[in-house]
């Protein structure tokens, strides 16, 4: 258990710089094509990304929870919740996260949280009112996962940095296109040079248009395989895959749909949000969903 | 010349590996010992949770006085209890007369509905699966304690700074495969 958190926290360092880089390339291209030269651009954009990761990292959770519209629950109010929060939290050895619940009535949870030290786990009251003791073990397993990996710090502060580069990539091109393709500089130069500068222009281009794309993908892929992992290590916690496999299979089956749900958020929670109930997922949807489909989920865990 | 390098070399690494294996072997004992006063800890709160839990029931059926006579003694015993092994089953007889007195509340149909037996029995089997899981993590801790000191090459280390193997706490071993000790509580679903 230990030895995977070290690594985990290994691949999150990397994460972090791949996304940094990300934001910097993506720095560099609106640099070139705007302000005479890409150091312009990649210093603002790497100053932006290492900002809003710091800032992600400090005040994600309460963000999240705040946009979630989660209170906080003491022990005498949510007796059950709380002992089977701290039971987890003793199995994986970290300390009890504070615990929270969503008044939404579609059963859903998500932790947030930079580390286990700061950690809080929100469930929805429609999760509280259908789930049985184990099946609550099973959910609250995987999301004490998504704790002990970092993934919740991983999620927050990828969708930050990427989403920044995004936003920045279609404010340029769309203040590009409306001023009428004019640039900044860059228009003299000698005939060999001018074909160089010609074919960066179009890789500038070209990239600023794949960048919205390239980061969601990156956000997306990196959420689903979690989701995989949070389910195996979620279960190693319990020691007891039938309940979160009946746990998946109730929400499943749920009749309800989240009322707030929200793209930022979605790669939160223990299964999508926007998922609507009993519909079949495409191979496009699957490329752009947060989360493995449930079905494959409940049956890698029967495999165990 | 080349060659005090090279001895230097090989002595600076192999003090380093040493440092290393040593601290290792201090965090896993560490962890052992951490996950053992969770397990003390949670215990403790099973003691003082029975006579709340037998007072409660007495006022309903207080001829039963066998069964309380017995989880009584159990919880005296398990307090005196010294060692691992010895904890071990004195705590499986707590476990046993639990059960027991649970067993006599089912014919009490206004005690099963009091909502001060329900919450003690919400506590209860939330302390009884709170110590299944610290001792999941202290046998998990224990596990990899032994596995450092007894393989070599950090054996030699072990054996020079005195590391000690540590017993596991076995429980309920007669039930294989998950621990879960359900002592009826009930569900929203059911209720």
């Amino acid at each position: 258990m230990h030895e995977q958190i070290a690594a985990n926290k290994r691949k999150t360092v990397l994460l972090f710089v791949v996304a940094i880089a990300f934001t910097a390339l993506i720095g560099y291209a609106i640099g070139f094509l705007f302000f005479q030269g890409g150091v312009v651009g990649v210093v603002l954009a790497t100053i932006l990304a290492v900002a809003l990761s710091l800032g992600s990292y400090f005040a994600g959770d309460r963000i999240v929870l705040a946009s979630t519209g989660a209170r906080e629950v003491t022990a005498e109010q949510e007796p059950r919740l709380h002992n089977i929060v701290e039971g987890i939290a003793i199995a994986a050895g970290v300390p009890k996260p504070r615990v929270y619940v969503v008044p939404e009535q579609a059963p859903n949870a998500f932790a947030t949280g930079r580390d286990p030290e700061h950690s809080s786990v929100a469930v929805t009251q429609g999760l509280l009112d259908i789930m049985n003791r184990v099946e609550l073990e099973g959910v609250i397993g995987h999301e004490m996962s998504h704790v002990l990996d970092r993934d919740i710090l991983v999620g927050t502060v990828v969708a930050t940095v990427v989403g920044a580069a995004v936003l920045m990539s279609e404010f340029f091109t769309r203040s590009w296109f409306w001023s009428g393709g004019r640039m900044g500089g860059r228009r003299e130069g000698g005939d060999g040079g001018g074909i160089i500068v010609l074919v960066l222009f179009a890789v500038g281009i070209v990239l600023l248009i794949l960048a919205p794309l390239a980061g969601q993908l990156i956000k997306l892929s990196v959420s689903r395989n979690r989701e995989y992992l949070a389910d195996a290590e979620g279960v190693l916690l319990t020691r007891y895959p039938p309940g979160l496999i009946s746990a998946l299979e109730k929400i499943r089956d749920a009749p309800h749909a989240m009322r707030s749900a929200n793209n930022a958020t979605a790669h939160l929670w223990l299964e999508q949000p926007s998922r609507v109930p009993g519909q079949e997922t495409s191979t496009m949807e699957k490329l752009f969903s947060t989360h493995p489909p449930i079905e494959e989920r409940i049956q890698r865990l029967k495999e165990m | 010349m080349l060659g005090l390098w090279i001895v230097l070399g090989v002595v600076v690494l192999a003090v380093v590996w040493a440092v290393v294996a040593f601290n290792r072997l201090v965090t896993y004992r560490n962890r052992a010992e951490e996950g053992w006063s969770q397990i003390d800890v949670q215990l403790r709160r099973r003691y003082d949770l029975i006579p709340n839990l037998v007072e409660t029931v007495q006022g309903y059926a207080a001829h039963e006085r066998e069964v309380f006579e017995e989880v009584a003694r159990a919880r005296s015993a398990a307090i005196g209890a010294t060692g691992a092994a010895e904890q071990a089953s004195a705590e499986n007889a707590i476990t046993s007369g639990l059960r027991k007195l649970l067993a006599v509340a089912e014919n009490y149909p206004d005690l099963k509905a009091s909502a001060n037996f329900l919450a003690l029995q919400e506590e209860l089997t939330g302390t009884e699966s709170k110590i299944a899981y610290a001792r999941q993590y202290y046998n998990e801790q224990v596990r990899l304690l032994n596995t450092r000191i007894q393989s070599f090459p950090s054996s030699a280390i072990a054996n020079l700074f005195h590391f000690e193997r540590r017993e596991f706490f076995d429980i309920e071993d007669a039930a294989r495969g998950p621990v879960r000790v359900d002592l009826g509580s009930t569900t929203p679903t059911e209720s």
